[in-house]
């Protein structure tokens, strides 16, 4: 009996590891697949900027061609609600950043009464549907006859972004060290020199990381705008618009771009946060 | 002494003021008027009076029940299905990722850098009756000759997953990625499995990620038009679109506030049976 529970024994571990090694790289098949999946998309979006269309629709392959690029403004409108898109997002993000970072900055080193009101208040914007965001504004500005347009944008983009901003910015302040704030005072520095020389430099990745959302989400934001907008057409309302008769690849073009150099910034973060790790360790 | 240390008091409520006063004007108050709204009566032509009209909420539950279902069906399975597509990859990057991990996860954010609109178009082309998708299918019998994908409840719930996924996948990751490595070591080292491990000791752990995740995506998903719009027919429209085109199409204003309200209730039910459900209090610690 023993000659044979000695090496079904011995044999277990090798199974196990077997096992374990086959479980291992299933995980990683799987996440492969993932990605693909994930990517597919973006890559059908990259791929059809090159596409040279029969008729409206950029729905099938017809054949390759630099045109869409060499003429991404040959649309009527695409560009003028590019330039609306980036001048909303540049100033809603810088704004919605700035009154974001104050109220993160109460929030993380303050202990003071209405402390639970203002997070509820932070956290209802983020969990009410976007559908109920912009039909809300429509019927603010719609009772007070105010004229829809780029202001009404602007607004709509700012509300939204708040959140995120706090939200992003607290994170980051949780783990700041008060030391050196009390050592600047002990210094003699009043409280806003303070602030200028030491809070401020400390908590600018924060402030950063929160600009950029900010931008991101107001340049993509599609159905409160829709609710908002008035005439104005910015990006996204243009390629709906478009879609309707069937969108030019031009929009794809512009996709691409858009996606190229979101994923420049971001990358360029990664290297540099790995970067860092490697010397650290 | 400056002013700021005699009245230190009032430090948070001067850094508090300016963001709080912009949302209490353009995200408190317009829901106000939301709700004044849905309870008017009239038309745009002879104008609107303010009457208690609770009708306008019965006849919307009444005429759009099967929008109202449909939305909370969709974004149901939708978040669903991100979950289990997403939390054996999350588990994989926690675990796995080693120094690869940021650069994994600036994958998984890949597509929120593709406008919205534009990669639910890319999916209209992927699901387009001529697509590779649908002839492999039907060449696979799954389809028949004539069979579509677009203007289905499939293509809308693949949409909606799609969109939302990285909502789901970064909180799970997460939460996985700070469970103590050593706890599930414990556990395997006092006999249990590697599934009981992950069902007693990871999957507990990883709860909070996954109702923040959950949270994140049914909310949006369920409030949502777009994919319905884009990859849907007529029957697969959502509460989303009858909203939408109550309000900037048919300007029936009271009716689509009162259904923006049951929207919003309907999802505070479901949060609040979830919440129930899984019986955590962090609810709004996870989500902010």
């Amino acid at each position: 009996m023993s000659s044979i529970a000695v090496p079904a024994r011995s044999r277990r571990n090798p199974l196990a590891t077997t096992l374990g090694f086959v479980r291992r790289h299933l995980l990683t098949a799987y996440s492969i697949l993932f990605f693909a999946y994930l990517l597919l998309p973006i890559a059908v979006v990259i791929l059809f900027s090159f596409n040279q269309p029969i008729g409206k629709f950029n729905y099938t392959w017809q054949g390759f061609t630099w045109d869409n690029w060499r003429y991404w403004d040959g649309i009527p409108g695409i560009r003028s609600s590019i330039v609306l898109s980036l001048q909303i997002a540049l100033i809603a993000s810088i704004v919605a950043t700035a009154l974001g970072t104050l109220i993160a900055l109460a929030l993380v080193r303050y202990g003071f009464r209405g402390r639970g009101t203002t997070n509820i208040l932070i956290f209802l914007p983020l969990s009410t549907p976007e559908i109920v965001l912009g039909a809300s504004l429509l019927t603010l500005f719609l009772n007070l006859n105010v004229v829809f347009g780029f202001w009404t944008i602007l607004i709509a983009h700012i509300m939204f972004c708040i959140s995120f901003a706090v939200v992003t910015v607290k994170a980051r302040l949780v783990g700041f060290d008060r030391h050196l704030e009390e050592a600047a005072m002990d210094l003699g520095a009043n409280e806003w020199t303070t602030f200028r020389k030491v809070t401020l430099p400390l908590s600018a990745p924060a402030i950063l990381a929160a600009l950029l959302l900010c931008f991101a989400i107001s340049i993509d934001d599609f159905v409160v705008t829709y609710f908002n907008s008035g005439n104005r057409v910015t990006f996204p309302l243009f390629v709906w618009g478009a879609a309707r008769i069937g969108a030019p690849p031009q929009v794809n073009v512009i996709g691409t771009a858009i996606f190229l150099i979101a994923l420049t910034v971001m990358l360029a973060n990664v290297l540099v946060q790995m970067r860092r790790a490697k010397r650290a360790s | 002494m400056s002013y700021f240390h005699r009245h230190r008091e009032l430090t948070p409520y001067l850094l508090l003021a300016p963001g709080v006063l912009f949302l209490t004007v353009f995200f408190v108050v317009p829901l106000g008027f939301l709700a004044y709204q849905s309870l008017e009566s009239g038309n745009i032509d002879f104008g609107y009076a303010f009457t208690w009209s609770w009708g306008n909420y019965w006849h919307a539950l009444r005429d759009y029940r099967a929008q109202f279902v449909r939305s909370l069906e969709y974004a149901g399975i939708a978040t669903l299905l991100a979950l289990l597509i997403s939390y054996p990859v999350a588990y994989w990057i926690a675990f796995r990722g080693g120094r690869w991990k940021n650069l994994l996860l600036l994958f998984i954010v890949a597509p929120f850098f593709v406008t919205y609109l534009i990669r639910t178009l890319a999916w209209e082309t992927i699901l387009s009756d001529n697509g590779f998708v649908v002839n492999t299918l039907q060449s696979l019998h799954v389809l028949g000759p004539s069979g579509r994908l677009l203007a289905t409840s499939t293509a809308v719930v693949t949409g909606i997953t799609y969109n939302f996924l990285p909502f789901m996948a970064l909180p799970l990751y997460v939460s996985l990625e700070q469970i103590d490595g050593r706890l599930i070591e414990a556990a395997e080292d006092l006999y249990a499995s590697k599934l009981h491990a992950f069902l007693r000791v990871t999957l507990p752990l990883s709860l909070p990620g996954i109702v923040a995740g959950t949270l994140l995506t049914f909310i949006p998903a369920a409030g949502d038009f777009i994919n319905a719009q884009l990859l849907g027919g007529p029957e697969n429209h959502m509460i989303g679109n009858v909203i939408q085109s109550k309000f900037l199409e048919l300007t029936d204003y009271p009716a689509a506030a009162a259904m923006s309200f049951i929207l919003m209730a309907a999802i505070l039910v479901a949060v609040f049976v979830y919440a129930r459900l899984v019986g955590t209090e962090q609810l709004t610690g996870t989500a902010v």
